[in-house]
């Protein structure tokens, strides 16, 4: 009780200068208020999701402010931002959680101040912590590029596979993306929430890249000295992928390995033009904003909430595969035409 | 007193009680050290010693095959590990010429990638010849030296907080010139190979050189000849030894100083340029703890962190030493996690280390 009380005054103290400091600015123009909070601005899709939402904000003639964790992981400039947006008043928040848990309780808040809570990218645990989740069904994106590969292969007895994943915290974009693309390559994933507690002799390894060149490079390095017969590698995005090519080029076994990966960034897409990558699931980060803010525009104006997908607990802003090798039974769209809608 | 206890005195005779007194003139305590007091003599003489020991025992350990199944101690993996720590090797070169005037550096990494970034947009982006890229690259590292170097000797704020504020200012404008998107592999190699010349290598048997492995250790080598044999590099130590000192012995300290955070930025920007080879691409997102990591190898390799004390070439067995821990304990099967571990136990062991040596001049 105390706890709560004193989290409640704070808050209450926070409120009082922040409204007074927001005032004049909401005074003056009788916008509908609403709020983007990503988890950092150094990952491209969070900057493009920014960019999106700032876009529609302006076509829709809302006031759109934008926060941003310094780095991923980083709570406390999340939950700070969602208190000035209880603060500023807004109507609704566009927020990815960088850790669910810890945001859930600010969040309730908000929700309890009559704010629309939208979670985007990454779902809340539970989803229905917030109003909303407009997200890409990540497990999907891997169980494509897991397909792709199997069915790439043919006989898929002989495969080594390398797993790239993103760090060492396991979070849900993590074990979704890897075990998506285990499950659709047809390896037993056992936990489907655990990364690297499969037993099948096919995979050489899991490493982690923090989803960058660099990263990716030196795991692919550190992979192909346990087993340098790789011939599938798995990655957390496609800068990783990136770097693992580079290695691969090194070694001079670029043509050994598959190389598959998740996001759909337009550098990611052309490194399937060109052969790097063999195929990437794309997401679609401009369609989360753009939905965002209708939604919080369409809550402002009629009170309504949107709802999920059939058969899911958030509402799926798709996927799709790129790839310039199709194979049967797989929808998949070319690089070409994936450069038509990739972001950054 | 010992007068009254005498019944017999001899009224003036001092003489007579001279053999028995202590005739030694002032000198110093001779006495033995025994094995402990040596090793510590030793180790304050040559304080590269410690890496140095640790290096070998390390890669002995991790060759055993019960360890590593052989899959550590070959030459492919060895020259490996090289390559992988070389741009921290090169980073902490640049941070141990801080460290040793007492200062610190976090901003090191953020101004590589800055300095990368700036190569990369210059060259790549907006088709500069690939010449006056690399310059500009190399006008950014060493102006935020520069600046860090200002700040400090000009209005005499602590290297801590300066370059806390830099590393900050850094990333945020890479990141506002790239929208954080990296540079692609393909793109360099079409536009300005150059860029990419020190990932190249020559290979010794099934061992791979690259250009880069062998910058670090020009830079080493070059660094360790300007400390050791320069009145410049007398300096720096003195500096850091003891600034007042340094003063009234009548070097001008904050021009040393700035020259000092100069160099280093000189270094940052060989950096830049390498890591551009080593990793393939110029990605903004990456290096993001090599400012801790330079300060790890720094410590490791035997730096002491209040200034003045330590070889330029511990830092080398520094990095190497956390290259060789990480690839064995990852070649042993382990978690990444205890890679994380051991190398924290390293820093606080090399830290204890460094503070029972200096208690022999004590």
């Amino acid at each position: 009780m105390t706890f709560t009380k004193t989290r409640t005054a704070g808050l209450m103290g926070t409120a009082a200068v922040m409204t007074l400091l927001a005032a004049p600015a909401f005074a003056a123009a009788h916008e509908t208020g609403a709020c983007l909070i990503t988890k950092t601005d150094t990952n491209p899709f969070f900057v493009k999701m920014k960019e999106g939402a700032l876009k529609a904000a302006e076509e829709n003639g809302m006031n759109l402010q934008t926060f941003a964790g310094k780095l991923d992981g980083d709570v406390e400039s999340q939950i700070a931002a969602v208190e000035t947006c209880i603060a500023a008043g807004v109507k609704g928040i566009l927020i990815t959680p960088s850790d669910g848990p810890a945001l859930t309780p600010v969040v309730t808040q908000a929700r309890e101040a009559g704010i629309l809570v939208i979670s985007l990218d990454t779902p809340f645990e539970p989803a229905d912590v917030a109003d909303a989740t407009f997200a890409t069904d990540n497990f999907k994106a891997g169980e494509l590029i897991g397909e792709w590969a199997a069915a790439k292969m043919g006989d898929t007895s002989g495969a080594k596979i390398a797993l790239l994943d993103l760090n060492a915290s396991e979070i849900s974009v993590d074990y979704l993306r890897n075990n998506g693309f285990l499950q659709g390559f047809g390896i037993d994933i056992k936990d489907p929430t655990d990364i690297g507690d499969e037993d099948d002799p096919r995979i050489v390894g899991n490493d982690i890249t923090n989803g960058n060149e660099e990263g990716g490079r030196t795991a692919m390095e550190n992979l192909m000295q346990i087993d340098s017969s790789i011939n599938v590698v798995y990655t957390i995005n496609e800068p990783a992928a990136a770097g693992a090519y580079e290695a691969l080029k090194s070694f001079g076994m670029q043509d050994q390995a598959l190389i598959v990966s998740v996001d759909g960034g337009c550098p990611g897409v052309q490194n399937v033009k060109e052969g790097v990558i063999g195929a990437t699931s794309m997401q679609f980060p401009l369609l989360m904003a753009s939905l965002g803010i209708d939604a919080i525009k369409n809550f402002a104006e009629s009170g309504e909430k949107p709802s999920n997908s059939e058969g899911l607990d958030f509402y799926n802003t798709g996927v799709e595969l790129v790839t310039d090798q199709p194979v049967d039974g797989i929808p998949s769209i070319t690089s070409d035409e994936a450069l038509e809608k990739c972001w950054g | 007193m010992s007068d009254t206890s005498q019944p017999a005195r001899k009224g003036q005779d001092f003489e007579s009680t001279l053999d028995a007194s202590d005739k030694k003139v002032a000198q110093f305590e001779h006495s033995r050290r025994g094995f402990m007091g040596t090793v510590q003599h030793v180790l304050h003489l040559n304080p590269t010693l410690v890496p140095v020991l640790v290096l070998v025992v390390s890669v002995l350990v991790f060759s055993l095959p019960m360890v590593t199944e052989g899959k550590f101690l070959t030459m492919f993996n060895l020259s490996l590990v090289m390559q992988q720590v070389s741009i921290i090797g090169i980073l902490a070169a640049a941070q141990s010429l801080i460290i040793l005037t007492a200062g610190i550096d976090l901003s090191v990494g953020a101004l590589m990638i800055f300095s990368a970034v700036v190569m990369g947009l210059l060259g790549v982006n907006l088709g500069v010849p690939t010449f006056f890229a690399l310059i500009a690259g190399f006008i950014v590292a060493v102006g935020g030296g520069l600046m860090n170097g200002l700040f400090v000797t000009r209005i005499k704020l602590p290297p801590f907080i300066v370059t806390l504020g830099t590393w900050y200012i850094f990333l945020s404008i890479l990141r506002l010139l790239t929208g954080s998107q990296s540079i692609r592999s393909q793109d360099i190699d079409a536009e300005a190979a150059a860029l990419k010349v020190f990932g190249s290598f020559i290979s010794l048997g099934s061992a791979r050189i690259t250009f880069g492995v062998v910058l670090m250790i020009l830079v080493f080598a070059v660094l360790w000849y300007m400390l050791n044999k320069t009145a410049w590099g007398r300096h720096v130590y003195a500096i850091g030894d003891d600034k007042e000192a340094a003063e009234l012995a009548g070097i001008k300290t904050d021009r040393t100083l700035l020259t000092v955070y100069m160099s280093a930025g000189l270094v940052v920007g060989i950096a830049a340029w390498a890591s551009i080879g080593r990793v393939g691409s110029i990605s903004p997102n990456a290096f993001a703890e090599a400012n801790l990591q330079s300060i790890t190898a720094v410590v490791i390799g035997g730096i002491s962190l209040f200034g003045g004390r330590g070889s330029i070439l511990g830092p080398l067995f520094g990095a190497l030493i956390v290259g060789v821990f990480e690839s064995g304990l990852r070649l042993a099967g382990l978690d990444v996690q205890w890679q994380v571990f051991a190398i924290g136990w390293l820093i606080i062991l090399a830290v204890a280390i460094d503070q029972w040596i200096r208690k022999v001049s004590a």
